[in-house]
């Protein structure tokens, strides 16, 4: 399921619970299109109860990335599971996209 | 599917231990006669064509020894597992302008499949008439989405690219338009996917069109038999376009990391060439004001902090982020900059009037428009085209490609071959299915097919060039050598150039490229022949191959053009000429002989040199009747080779479409 909220700082926080799939990318990409549509210029991907995500995902993800930032903002992920440290790893996303410990983390940075 | 499928044939134990045994064969003659040939017995007074021909020589030689190690490892896989019982499949009729009728009995021949799948027609041609045929039949429907316009389009590649994200299944069956599956084509294929590292299920193509004399040389009977069995011995079975069953994870993968690899490519190279550009546009900005020459001074800045970043290994979505926000700061320093003249220009005006208008306008200006004056696209920075072109590459959403994420390949026009290697080199591998699954259209006319072959030959020596098998990370030796072989076999123009050539010098002119007598010469020349000719004919049992054979040599021009405009593509940008494989005849009912006639002339001049050679002879003058003999035989070898290229020009096809009849 993926959820989209407004964080406290103005940002979008788009979360994701359960699975990130080629079956939920759609799901996710209106999301971040809705959240860089209303101006909060960062997106944060709360992984934290994301217990599973494929290659897919993480192809929704950099659509999303592209997304943000053709709107002038920015994504950052959060939180995310051994499994999903392991597939960000062996594709490389994570020379792209540094996964943050936690939401307040990743909106400290930049 | 019985009958003529029969042809695909098994191959047993002993087979296989006969043709290892020839294997070896072949490498020790085949090595002796090297060794001789390079040591003994160049005539280096005739260098100019010695050399060349024992090159040649060397270039065949190590062609057949790659076909050793090919076949040294044939894999007859058993039965297949059964498929599993709930995998999700998407299977995918590609077309770009083949008649509708055509992409129609495909794509419901595709919907007839047995196992529970989805069908799709992905029509690059985006015809109507294609979208009203699809929905009549039940099918879906896919053409480029919104974000491919006016964006590089990656033909077939970009084609399964864009239904990649339109689609969700499991597994995908890419299918060509004129590849008429079987219903049973997932039930047997889906089962080799219990090996979760399996990426491919490989099937052969198979042509319904053609038939016995196949006087286009289109079945390829060895390639998909012992060549791709030998290759899935070494699992570096690889991707034909078609006929075959891909996991999307695997492809996504690709793509991700694909991705990566063209982000990190796009940031160090505009890195690396930024010095020079913004020095450029500095000079060529000296008229636009201080303002804008400071802010370039910035925008260098920013590069040389985005390249320590970058050597410092931090994520590139955060250096360029900030690189983005300093550049974008620059700009807006020239916009703070211009507005405050502004601002001194319309006090100067109000207080000209008496007005106060003008200060309103300033106030109104500050605010909204400051923040949209400072955006990239409107940031006077960006107005240098050269800093703007600079600026959008040091980012990471690819904003010259549709996709961020291209999953199969599209840096060959044989994306197949390309995606295969990429898979290998991740670790994934691929089956080879022996079994004809679907029926498919081969060219009907010399044209068509010469096309095809053009195109192959094209993309496999791209390929090679931008992304040489025997320097990916990932690959092991036996993949190298896999790969290798089927790029080497390309390069075969050159060699067949020389092979025409020496019988000529030495017939016409008494040149002589070998210097040894001729029984030396038989000694090293004839257990190698022998060996070899032999090793084909257990490999190619039952098969018909000599048309195969025959093309390789005569097909030298097509092959030759393959090398030079790859190479001015890979290396100078220039245009590959490539054409989309016609399937349906272009020709007029007349014999093509336009299309061979380098063909041609070489076979006058071969006949001719024979009777220059035979005069000779007979005056005395020739170097040696044996010489004179051996050529006339080389020449008559080259005559029957060339000569398919004769019944391949009147070729004019098969009338009726036997592939729903057969």
């Amino acid at each position: 399921m993926i959820e989209l909220d407004t964080h406290p700082t103005g940002a979008a926080v788009v979360r994701v619970d359960g699975r990130l799939t080629m079956v939920d990318a759609p799901a996710f990409r209106s999301a971040v299109a809705e959240a860089v549509g209303e101006a909060a210029t960062t997106v944060v991907v709360d992984l934290s109860a994301c217990a599973f995500m494929d290659s897919s995902g993480l192809g929704a993800v950099i659509a999303g990335l592209k997304a943000a930032r053709q709107a002038g903002g920015d994504l950052r992920i959060a939180a995310p599971s051994t499994q999903v440290l392991t597939v960000l790893q062996l594709t490389n996303l994570e020379r792209v996209l540094r996964p943050f410990g936690s939401v307040a983390e990743a909106l400290r940075a930049g | 599917m019985s009958g003529r499928h029969q042809a695909l044939l098994q191959v047993g134990d002993t087979r296989r231990w006969g043709i290892r045994a020839l294997v070896v064969l072949t490498l020790v003659t085949g090595a002796d006669y090297l060794v001789w040939r390079w040591l003994d017995s160049i005539n280096w007074a005739q260098w100019w064509l010695a050399v060349p021909l024992v090159l040649a020589e060397t270039y065949s030689l190590l062609d057949a020894f790659l076909f050793g190690a090919t076949v040294w490892r044939i894999r007859q896989r058993a039965e297949p597992p059964p498929p599993p019982p709930d995998a999700t499949v998407d299977v995918f009729v590609t077309t770009y302008d083949e008649p509708v009728d055509l992409v129609m009995v495909t794509a419901r021949a595709a919907r007839d499949i047995r196992y529970p799948h989805r069908t799709w027609v992905l029509d690059d041609g985006a015809r109507p008439e294609v979208q009203d045929a699809a929905l009549t039949a039940g099918v879906g429907y896919l053409t480029r989405s919104a974000d491919w316009a006016g964006m590089p389009r990656h033909a077939k590649a970009g084609n399964l690219n864009n239904a990649l994200l339109a689609t969700d299944g499991e597994f995908l069956l890419v299918l060509d338009a004129d590849q008429v599956p079987h219903p049973t084509i997932l039930d047997r294929t889906l089962g080799w996917f219990d090996d979760p590292r399996v990426a491919l299920v490989q099937t052969p193509q198979w042509f319904a069109n053609v038939d016995d004399d196949d006087v286009l040389g289109s079945q390829a009977p060895l390639f998909y038999g012992p060549i791709q069995q030998g290759k899935d011995g070494w699992d570096a079975a690889y991707f034909c376009g078609s006929n075959a069953v891909l996991r999307r994870e695997a492809l996504m993968q690709l793509g991700v990391a694909g991705y990566v690899r063209a982000v990190e490519r796009s940031i160090r190279d505009a890195l690396r060439t930024a010095g020079r550009v913004i020095a450029r546009a500095r000079t060529e900005a000296r008229a636009a004001g201080p303002a804008v020459h400071a802010a370039l001074g910035e925008v260098a800045g920013a590069v040389r902090r985005a390249r320590v970043e970058v050597a410092a290994g931090e994520p590139v979505s955060e250096v360029t982020y900030r690189f983005q926000q300093r550049v974008d700061a620059a700009g807006r320093g020239v916009v703070t900059d211009d507005l405050a003249r502004m601002e001194a220009d319309l006090a100067e005006i109000a207080g000209m009037t008496g007005r106060s208008g003008a200060a309103v306008l300033t106030a109104e200006l500050d605010g909204a428009v400051l923040t949209r004056l400072a955006q990239r696209d409107w940031s006077p920075i960006a107005a240098l085209e050269s800093v703007k072109a600079l600026v959008c590459s040091v980012d990471v959403d690819l904003a010259g490609e549709a996709q961020p994420v291209m999953p199969l390949a599209t840096n060959s026009v044989t994306e197949d071959m390309a995606t295969s290697m990429r898979l290998h080199a991740m670790g994934w591998r691929t089956v080879y299915h022996h079994e004809v699954l679907a029926r498919g259209l081969a060219p009907q006319d010399l044209a068509a097919m010469l096309a095809q072959r053009l195109r192959w030959s094209q993309g496999t020596l791209q390929l090679a060039l931008r992304q040489n098998p025997l320097v990916q990370r990932g690959l092991s030796v036996g993949q190298r050598l896999m790969y290798l072989a089927t790029m080497w076999s390309y390069l075969a123009g050159f060699a067949a150039l020389v092979y025409i050539a020496a019988p000529i010098a030495y017939l016409c002119f008494g040149v002589r490229p070998v210097n040894a007598d001729g029984d030396a010469f038989l000694l090293h020349l004839v257990p190698f022949l022998l060996t070899t000719l032999l090793l084909f004919r257990v490999v190619g049992h039952g098969m018909r191959t000599w048309r195969g054979q025959q093309y390789s040599l005569a097909l030298f021009p097509v092959w030759i053009r393959a090398c030079t405009t790859a190479a001015a593509n890979v290396l100078f940008h220039r245009d590959l000429g490539f054409v989309v494989t016609p399937k349906t005849p272009t020709a007029t009912p007349r014999p093509a002989w336009r299309l061979v006639r380098v063909q041609l002339v070489t076979m006058g001049l071969l006949v001719a040199a024979a009777v220059v050679g035979l005069v000779r002879l007979h005056l005395g003058i020739a170097p040696s009747a044996y010489g004179t003999w051996v050529n006339l035989a080389w020449v008559a070898y080259d005559l029957l080779v060339l000569s398919v290229v004769v019944p391949a020009a009147r070729h004019l096809g098969l009338a009726t479409d036997e592939r729903t009849t057969a």
